[in-house]
């Protein structure tokens, strides 16, 4: 059934959800300003609030299913801040990637570990299959040698743990590249920097250096160091990761956007310029005008992301929507921060008020997890039918 | 719940309604638009489906179906596919019987809804669009001004579907402080209707203005008489229909563009393989995805009893928007040839910019 309409109990999720938001964001200033702090693992209002919030039913029956109800959810949670929480979560994109391509034992060893992923290089983005870092295995001691350098590892200060991106065969291309697990404290891993960013500045993001750093052979993830041509385990394990985490990344931007959609209709209301959704252009203000589109560029993307959540709920293939909801939302973040803003004029960029912050931290929803480029490329494909070969 | 799953029947109607719009809507878009008019045998084929009578009450002769706004948005998505204007005139007749199913006295009722479960195909159409410029649906220059135990209408509305064969118009008027909706016959004394308008798309459509010179109506003429009738409800209908309608003629254009952009060959390839074309075709699938969570959206609040008002305009602003857009790099992507009226896409073009500012042609 299509049904828009959340069920009372995922009401009861939303709204606890919305009342934690609520406290986060009083500190969302603070963590921006001062970018080499990092937010607390629990805030101080944390116990009281659990206390009061008991954490909603799962859902049953008659609710939205798990996946979708955690698409709303991340973007509530990120309309409080993008950073802040009351309570941290402990995992990381690593642990993602752990279940996705580690063997059962694997899993068991280090899915406790809060686990960040490394994969992008001064050298490379976009398009990992040119990635440096190399994995050499020394027959002797049975140990991999890792060698290279990564950047904006998300969660790379705090994680306990790497996963980590290298090739064992650089001819090979995308099939030579395997995932490898690096705990933190191994001779040779260093962690220079937290970086510095126009936006997401509480986010804790770091630089990673590898020399010469000996792993055991059995942190491969999945177990398999067979380099296959055609069919790399590595890869294809990563790219089910973002069938995942795509949605979910645009969900984090959306929350940013809806934060600055309701601050601009509140100081619509209060300059007493009405919202009229049956008036046209002849009877309304052009800044309500260019709100409502505003809006529907929103809930379009809102409604997109949550519909690639719940594929991946039903067990349904979501490969094609996943790129579709995170292209459409990393345009569509940039186009209601930097819209609202214009809408209401200079007020918009004054750090007084949180707008001008989303507007610098929802702008790399169109970058990582995949640019906007590269999701299109992926939609493009789809559409015509197209290997990687065809269309580049 | 969030849910995005059609059900099983709603599958089954999309599929039939795709098979039989590509078998008879797609063929005759051309002629129809060169023509200016729809076969009437085309309009019958789509009677007989029951694309009205289903879902209107059995004690008029209807199916007594219940109705389903989703399924109603998934089978104007379809039609469109096929030819946006033989959809808005074969759909256009359920916009009059539901107005009247919803609001209209026992009396109207029994007096309007039989002729729409009838055998042949059977015209009544919405009247909100005025001539001059920002028209707009809830401020409608055309009063009704009372007399008596009735009113009389006085004003002109212009687009109105089918106008050369509908046999009463629902012509929205402001009454004192509220705007209403009146059921006037074609024949009704100081109704003046124009010969065909000429339009830049949906030509087939047919339209006319409608001139009213003090046009007497009588309290048994007001949808829903002394109770009224909810006309914001009504235009939110009509407006995720329209979205609807323009998503499924986004969905042609992606589609003649994509074979076509695989078979043109320039600089020896296909120009599918550069990006500027292969990036247009995925904004495309984006947006066409994207509209039609914004159409199902709207369709499930009215569905569910909920006000859908804002959700109908959303809908409606990124339908308008969209499609244009589409529309427009539809022609793009197929240079020279997107120009010429042998292929379908400037006719698409033409008609999303028309159905992007009508009001009141088709409803969920």
């Amino acid at each position: 059934m299509i049904d828009f309409v959340p069920s009372e109990n995922d009401q009861k999720a939303f709204d606890q959800a919305r009342a934690s938001a609520m406290i986060c964001r009083k500190y969302a200033r603070h963590y921006d300003e001062n970018e080499q702090e990092m937010a607390p693992e629990k805030l101080p209002e944390a116990d009281e609030f659990y206390a009061e919030h008991p954490n909603p039913a799962p859902p049953g029956e008659g609710d939205s299913s798990m996946l979708t109800r955690m698409a709303r959810i991340s973007m509530i949670n990120y309309w409080g801040d993008y950073t802040v929480r009351l309570i941290r979560e402990s995992g990381g994109l690593g642990n993602a990637a752990l279940e996705a391509s580690g063997t059962p034992e694997q899993i068991a060893k280090w899915g406790k570990l809060c686990l960040s992923m490394a994969i992008t290089e001064p050298g490379c983005g976009s398009d990992p299959s040119r990635v440096a870092t190399t994995a050499v295995l020394d027959s002797e001691t049975n140990e991999w040698i890792i060698n290279g350098e990564k950047i904006f590892v998300t969660t790379g200060i705090r994680a306990d743990a790497v996963v980590l991106w290298a090739t064992l065969d650089k001819s090979a291309g995308r099939g030579g590249i395997k995932s490898f697990l690096i705990e933190k404290g191994t001779p040779g891993f260093n962690v220079p920097h937290k970086e510095k960013k126009l936006g997401i500045r509480a986010d804790d993001t770091a630089a990673y250096v590898f020399t010469d750093c000996r792993i055991p052979r059995d942190n491969l993830l999945g177990g398999d160091e067979k380099v296959n041509l055609k069919n790399s385990g590595g890869f294809r394990g990563v790219m089910k990761t973002f069938n995942m985490t795509r949605p979910l990344t645009a969900a984090m931007g959306l929350g940013l956007a809806e934060a600055a959609i309701d601050f601009t209709r509140d100081q619509l209301e209060a300059s007493e310029i009405e919202i009229d959704y049956m008036a046209g252009p002849g009877s309304q203000t052009a800044a309500a005008e260019k709100f409502i589109r505003l809006e529907a560029l929103f809930d379009a993307s809102k409604l997109t992301t949550m519909q690639a959540c719940w594929l991946a709920g039903e067990g349904k293939p979501n490969n094609m929507e996943s790129s579709v909801c995170k292209a459409h939302a990393g345009g569509a973040v940039r186009a209601v921060t930097q819209g609202c803003i214009e809408i209401l004029g200079a007020m918009g960029i004054s750090r007084e008020h949180l707008l001008e912050k989303w507007t610098r931290d929802c702008r790399i929803t169109d970058i990582y997890e995949g640019t906007g480029e590269i999701q299109r490329l992926i939609i493009a494909r789809g559409l015509l039918d197209y290997t990687r070969a065809d269309l580049k | 719940m969030y849910s995005f799953g059609m059900t099983d029947e709603q599958t089954l109607v999309r599929d039939a309604m795709r098979d039989f719009a590509a078998e008879v809507f797609r063929p005759i878009g051309r002629q129809c638009d060169e023509g200016s008019s729809i076969p009437s045998d085309v309009l019958q084929s789509v009677w007989e489906l029951g694309l009205t009578s289903t879902q209107l009450p059995e004690e008029y002769g209807g199916g007594g179906e219940p109705r389903s706004a989703v399924t109603n948005a998934i089978v104007l998505e379809e039609l469109a596919h096929g030819d946006a204007a033989v959809a808005v005139a074969a759909a256009s007749p359920s916009l009059f019987a539901n107005a009247i199913a919803d609001y209209g006295s026992a009396a109207q009722k029994e007096r309007y809804l039989p002729a729409f479960c009838g055998e042949s195909f059977h015209s009544a159409s919405l009247a909100v669009v005025e001539p001059g410029p920002l028209s707009e649906p809830m401020r409608p220059r055309t009063q009704a001004e009372p007399k008596g135990d009735g009113w009389v209408l006085s004003g002109a509305k212009s687009c109105v579907v089918l106008g050369d064969q509908a046999k009463q118009f629902l012509v929205l008027a402001r009454n004192q402080d509220q705007v209403d909706a009146f059921i006037v016959d074609r024949e009704a004394e100081g109704l003046t209707i124009s010969e065909p308008e000429l339009n830049m798309g949906l030509k087939g459509l047919s339209t006319a203005r409608l001139d009213f010179e003090r046009v007497n109506v009588s309290a048994s003429d007001r949808l829903g008489e002394e109770a009224g009738s909810n006309v914001a409800a009504i235009l939110n209908s009509t407006r995720i229909g329209q979205a609807a309608a323009l998503l499924g003629l986004s969905r042609a254009v992606l589609e003649f563009c994509v074979p076509y952009s695989k078979d043109r060959v320039a600089f020896d390839e296909p120009i599918s393989k550069k990006q500027s074309i292969a990036f247009r075709l995925a904004e495309m699938h984006i947006h066409i995805e994207a509209l039609r969570n914004l159409v199902w959206q709207g369709a499930s609040f009215l569905e569910q009893g909920l006000d859908a008002t804002k959700a109908a305009r959303l809908a409606r602003t990124y339908a308008n928007e969209h499609a244009l857009w589409i529309s427009d790099n539809g022609i793009q992507v197929l240079g020279g040839h997107g120009f010429i009226r042998e292929h379908p896409v400037e006719m698409w073009f033409r008609h999303a910019r028309t159905l992007s500012v009508l009001e009141g042609t088709v409803a969920v």
